[in-house]
């Protein structure tokens, strides 16, 4: 148990009635807790050119094409099971193959 | 504020608010692409517009039941769609290039069809919306199919005439405006001069004209010459509502600038600088976070602006510069919350905020599907919520009310059972009519005014 000097108590009293005040205070108090690492201006220009620059960085156009048929794919289960019945059996014609942009899909508000 | 805001359907906490319609799926599995992103009635309010996350725009047409009747309900049906942007790559920076409609604003209808501009990070684009309901039929060279006959089967001549056919309506592109925006566009707004229109990215505002897409004029630049030295972004314009030379755009510390365009071309000097001083001694962590604005709107009489910072909507005089001449408080319980919404970004959650037609009230969105309605002249202030549970036809909405901290009463929420996932950032007020349009992450809520 560490022993605590008057002054110390004192101090921090004050703090707490501060903080009682103000509750963004408080809240400080708990982030910098967590994140002792944390600097002191969150608005400076490090949080602003991470604005700046919304959205994965990709390695070039080809990352990004892969990337998008990935999540497109996720979309559309039933284009992806033509895919697998296609494939092995027979050598595909136009028809077969799904279109590599999808049709688009209409918006739900619409329905 | 003056007297004569004292009308009947001035949107106060009088007017008991219904639920009309709700458009969107139910289903809790939400695709991105169905993300709404802005929502804004055209200038009769006869019709409103959507976007979302997909890059898609939606437009529904009002369609007034019973217009013989004192009491009329109106309804709102799809009137068209169709898909503005697509997602492009930018090959110079490697990055995605969203086709999310970050805002659509209306044209003032000037001929038979109407115009939109809609606008994603990038390009804005001009939509001409028109109908035809007419087509000609009777040809002499043409079967109706649209097959050419053999010239020698033709013995008679015949004079092709109009006929009805089912309303057709049609949306196409009639102007891109491409390539002006480095970062990315937050605002666009037309000019009452109905000729020209300003973008807003994070550090330069361009005005346009609208017929002329490869030219546009740099108004405002905040770029530094050295980006270490950034400290504040533009997070909203908009021009004046009457004055054409006029504007104003926010940034991200809490100010805002007015700007008139007749005292210089390129306006970085602004006219007029709003700012509140700060407390020093209430000054946080979080303070410069939560004073940046997320949106400012010109009061329709164009004297007064309003602006939304995370937790409270501001009215300011245009002819004070020094502090808001009201403050609203929108969800002040979560002041004591902001650790924890800075760690899951909800404090960078951007809000707008709109007035109605007589600007007596204004109405902002929060979480759990709640939304603020606050009356300036009665001082008086609700909350409500847009959903699924309140739906059935003519329903009263019930206020809401949400416990900060001790014992919670009876049909109060505590703070800590909010869904910070359930955001209304996007609404929008009949410009005429008590009518809102309140829209959740994928459904489009329409609320009008309770009708005896």
């Amino acid at each position: 148990m560490e022993d605590i000097k008057p002054e110390e108590t004192k101090v921090e009293e004050q703090k707490d009635e501060e903080n009682k005040v103000c509750p963004e205070k408080l809240e400080e108090a708990k982030l910098k807790a967590k994140y002792p690492l944390l600097g002191n201006k969150p608005g400076g220009s490090d949080l602003l050119r991470k604005r700046l620059q919304k959205g994965p960085k990709y390695f070039d156009s080809g990352d990004y094409n892969m990337a998008k048929a990935k999540i497109k794919n996720k979309q559309l289960p039933a284009a992806q099971t033509e895919k697998t019945e296609i494939t092995g059996d027979h050598i595909p014609t136009p028809q077969d193959l799904p279109q590599r942009k999808p049709s688009l899909v209409a918006s739900k508000l619409a329905g | 504020v003056a007297a004569g805001f004292l009308m009947s359907g001035g949107g106060g906490n009088d007017v008991q608010w219904c639920f009309s319609q709700v458009k969107g799926a139910i289903d809790d599995d939400v695709a991105e692409a169905d993300i709404i992103s802005t929502v804004e009635f055209n200038h009769s309010g006869e019709l409103l517009a959507t976007g979302d996350k997909g890059g898609r725009v939606v437009i529904f047409q009002q369609e007034i039941e019973n217009k013989s009747q004192q009491q009329c309900r109106s309804e709102y049906n799809v009137y068209s769609t169709f898909q503005s942007h697509e997602p492009e790559f930018d090959y110079l920076k490697s990055l995605e290039i969203e086709e999310k409609i970050n805002k659509i604003r209306w044209l003032p209808q000037k001929n038979a069809a109407q115009f939109l501009l809609s606008t994603n990070d990038k390009t804005i684009k001009l939509w001409k919306i028109s109908e035809r309901d007419k087509r000609p039929e009777g040809y002499n060279l043409k079967e109706e199919d649209g097959r050419y006959r053999d010239a020698a089967t033709i013995t008679t001549l015949q004079v092709p005439v109009f006929r009805p056919m089912d309303l057709m309506v049609e949306a196409s592109p009639r102007r891109v405006f491409a390539n002006g925006h480095t970062y990315h566009i937050n605002s666009i707004s037309v000019n009452s001069d109905n000729e020209t229109y300003l973008s807003a990215d994070d550090l330069r505002i361009n005005m346009w004209h609208l017929e002329i897409t490869d030219r546009s004029f740099n108004i405002v630049d905040i770029k530094p010459a050295n980006m270490e030295e950034l400290t504040e972004v533009i997070t909203a314009a908009e021009f004046h509502p009457h004055q054409c030379n006029t504007f104003v755009y926010s940034s991200s510390k809490g100010t805002i600038r007015l700007c008139d365009m007749r005292a210089s071309a390129l306006c970085d000097k602004h006219s007029k600088l709003f700012e509140e001083p700060e407390d020093p001694s209430n000054r946080s962590f979080f303070s410069e976070i939560i004073s940046s604005i997320s949106d400012v709107k010109f009061s329709h009489n164009g004297r007064y602006m309003m602006t939304r910072d995370y937790l409270s909507v501001k009215i300011w005089d245009l002819n004070m510069e020094n502090r808001p001449v009201e403050t609203y408080q929108v969800h002040e319980y979560l002041r004591s919350k902001l650790c924890s919404l800075y760690e899951n970004d909800c404090i960078f959650d951007k809000f707008e905020c709109c007035w109605n037609g007589n600007d007596s009230v204004v109405m902002t969105g929060s979480y759990n599907n709640f939304f603020r309605m606050l009356d300036r002249s009665q001082r008086r202030d609700v909350t409500l919520e847009a959903s699924r549970e309140s739906c059935k036809p003519r329903q009263v909405l019930k206020p809401r009310r949400v416990c900060a901290g001790g014992k919670r009463k009876k049909d109060e929420i505590s703070v800590d059972s909010l869904d910070f996932n359930k955001k209304i950032l996007h609404t929008a007020w009949h410009p005429q009519e008590n009518i809102i349009a309140v829209a959740t992450t994928n459904n489009l809520y329409i609320f009008q005014e309770k009708v005896n």
